[in-house]
């Protein structure tokens, strides 16, 4: 098995008083797509925000193929090939889809006046999207006209374009429909063939198990368990969320 | 092309109303149609009709542009007006009470008020405050500042007598002086236009020249406009007032760019300022009021989003030639002066509603 590219040990946070995070470990390996899984409140969110550099843990180490790095802003977790589409944000729907796809890494022509090179733009952000079998009537459409499930599409291209190495998808699929999804879960299964470490985070367990090769649960902060794809039922996986026990009866 | 046959096909007459500029173009369009039927005759449409409206959309949109790029960019600069009387006080106590030169006044003036606006941005994005109530204060405090500057120094509020020293100056004509000249000298020479029949400036033409402010202001929308739909940095302008955080993740350096716009705002309300003094000559502690709302009012027609990431400096420009228009024509139509407000605020309210229902088809919610 590869050595994996991000790995993560031992992370609490904490926000003031409250303790969101008790020592959560947690890697993923290049090719590999990891679920993480918990229901509302668990810290999947936290979690993931400190692995994208949002949030500095209050303790833990994290390591980056190997070597131990610390994020402070989310713009090192990128430029490190780290990147997180946020089921929310990431996307600005009053901008055009090219716009959208090179915020922040414009490509640009006339040397020190910056001029932003929307031919080329264009030209690109039209062939990265028929990639994702997504058809823009022009590139100058704005993300808002676009579906969930397409805006999610965008996302996931533009990160992979801009060399992302670690995927970190939050809840990727949680506001889709049914057709839409089983594009995004698509998408999912051909990043990870392409060698991109996926980490996948869901409340839906047969959404991750469709997907997963290895499943993490976290339950109030702490990891409840980690198993393989073979070794787990998506029953398993659905009752360790429920609180590590099977759901309890009405009559207790 | 695999079409999906539920996406309404968007025709070209509903792409161009999407365009941010569409509804000021219609306006500008309108209103001037209208003014030639009503105010031909009182010399509205003359070359100094023409030159009297033109100067005064001018100053409009000299002001317009500046809050225009800031609220893209997601920001309001309320201190816009006080900052034209900070600046204009600075240039005239500077020159006419301290008789330093003209060229460095200016100077003064406009460090001043970039580093004024620079420090109003960084407030604003330090306390995380609305902008609206950071410059909401700056216009108190800009205002009595500027009051307090003049009377203590000059024991004035209004200082007068810059004309001759704005003349012998070399900097200062680019403000306040005119260009071509020579050709509408010829022109009139030529009888094309209307040339003084009687007095000292016989057989000079009525309209001697295009003033500088004319060019400034149609400058200053070309620059704009330039930066915001061509470069790199007018991406990150509309990435910063569309969603911040959604811009700082990806790498767009949002706190630069929001100073940057205050910084950029504040040049053009001293612009304005600089103008005004050398043109007219005096400079008054209470100038520049209510121009900022004025400046945003131009915006808003011009078809931009108060919630910013959305909106056009062309729009602004013609939003300001509109705002012009109506003023002028409505005094050279002889109409009670005071009936100029309620169009113009029936004006904003149009504006304000195209440009929200307009922004639905973009997004195509009901939010």
């Amino acid at each position: 098995m590869l050595d994996p590219i991000i790995q993560l040990k031992n992370i609490k946070k904490n926000f003031g008083s409250v303790i969101a995070l008790d020592g959560v470990s947690f890697d993923v390996t290049p090719g590999e797509c990891h679920c993480l899984l918990g229901d509302n409140g668990a810290g999947k969110s936290t979690f993931i925000k400190i692995m994208s550099g949002v949030y500095r843990p209050t303790s833990g180490e994290m390591l980056f193929q190997g070597e131990d790095v610390k994020f402070t802003k989310p713009y090192d977790a990128l430029t490190n090939g780290i990147a997180t589409v946020y089921q929310d944000l990431g996307m600005i729907p009053l901008m055009s889809v090219t716009r959208n796809f090179f915020m922040g890494n414009e490509p640009t022509k006339g040397g020190l006046l910056k001029i932003f090179d929307h031919e080329l733009a264009n030209k690109i952000t039209i062939d990265e999207m028929s990639k994702f079998q997504i058809n823009l009537r022009s590139p100058d459409q704005a993300v808002g006209t676009l579906s969930g499930g397409e805006r999610q599409t965008v996302a996931i291209a533009r990160a992979v374009y801009f060399g992302a190495k670690v995927l970190i998808l939050d809840e990727p699929t949680s506001a889709l429909g049914v057709k839409q999804t089983a594009n995004v879960l698509d998408t999912v299964d051909k990043m990870r063939k392409k060698g991109i470490a996926v980490v996948f985070i869901t409340h839906n367990v047969r959404h991750a198990y469709s997907v997963g090769d290895r499943f993490t649960v976290l339950d109030r902060g702490k990891t409840l368990a980690t198993a393989n794809h073979k070794d787990v039922s998506p029953d398993d996986l659905q009752n360790m969320m429920a609180g590590g026990k099977v759901l309890p009866s009405l009559n207790e | 092309m695999a079409n999906d046959e539920r996406i309404k096909k968007t025709n070209f007459l509903q792409k161009t109303l999407m365009r941010p500029e569409f509804g000021s173009i219609c306006g500008v369009i309108l209103v001037l149609i209208f003014f030639l039927l009503i105010a031909r005759d009182n010399g509205m449409f003359n070359p100094d009709g023409i030159r009297n409206w033109s100067v005064v959309s001018a100053q409009f949109a000299i002001i317009a542009v500046g809050a225009c790029l800031l609220m893209i960019a997601g920001e309001f600069d309320l201190s816009v007006g006080s900052m034209i009387g900070f600046s204009g006080m600075v240039l005239a106590i500077g020159s006419i009470h301290y008789g330093l030169p003209v060229w460095f006044s200016i100077l003064i003036a406009y460090v001043l008020s970039i580093a004024l606006g620079a420090f109003n941005g960084f407030l604003v994005i330090k306390t995380r405050l609305p902008s609206f109530i950071v410059t909401l204060a700056f216009l108190y405090i800009l205002r009595g500042l500027t009051i307090f500057m003049s009377v203590t120094t000059t024991d004035k509020t209004i200082l007068s007598g810059m004309k001759p020293l704005a003349d012998a100056d070399w900097l200062a004509p680019i403000f306040g002086g005119e260009s071509l000249t020579g050709l509408f000298r010829w022109m009139g020479d030529n009888g094309w236009i209307e040339v003084f029949s009687r007095g000292t400036n016989e057989g000079l033409p009525v309209v001697s020249g295009i003033p500088n402010l004319i060019l400034w202001a149609i400058g200053l929308v070309i620059f704009g406009h330039w930066l915001l739909t061509k470069t790199r940095f007018g991406n990150w302008i509309y990435a910063s007032g569309g969603d911040a955080n959604a811009a700082r993740y990806a790498g767009v350096p949002v706190t630069k760019v929001k100073i940057l716009m205050f910084m950029f705002t504040a040049f053009c309300a001293c612009t304005f300022a600089m103008i005004q003094v050398t043109e007219f000559g005096s400079a008054g502690a209470d100038r520049g009021l209510l121009k900022e709302f004025e400046a945003i009012i131009c915006v808003v027609i011009g078809g931009a989003l108060l919630t910013g990431g959305y909106g056009s400096v062309i729009g602004a420009g013609l939003g300001a030639i509109m705002f012009g228009v109506v003023q002028q024509g409505l005094f050279f139509s002889g109409a009670e002066s005071s009936l100029f407000r309620v169009f113009l605020g029936g004006l904003l309210l149009i504006a304000v509603i195209t440009n929200t229902y307009i922004r639905r088809l973009i997004v195509g919610t009901d939010d």
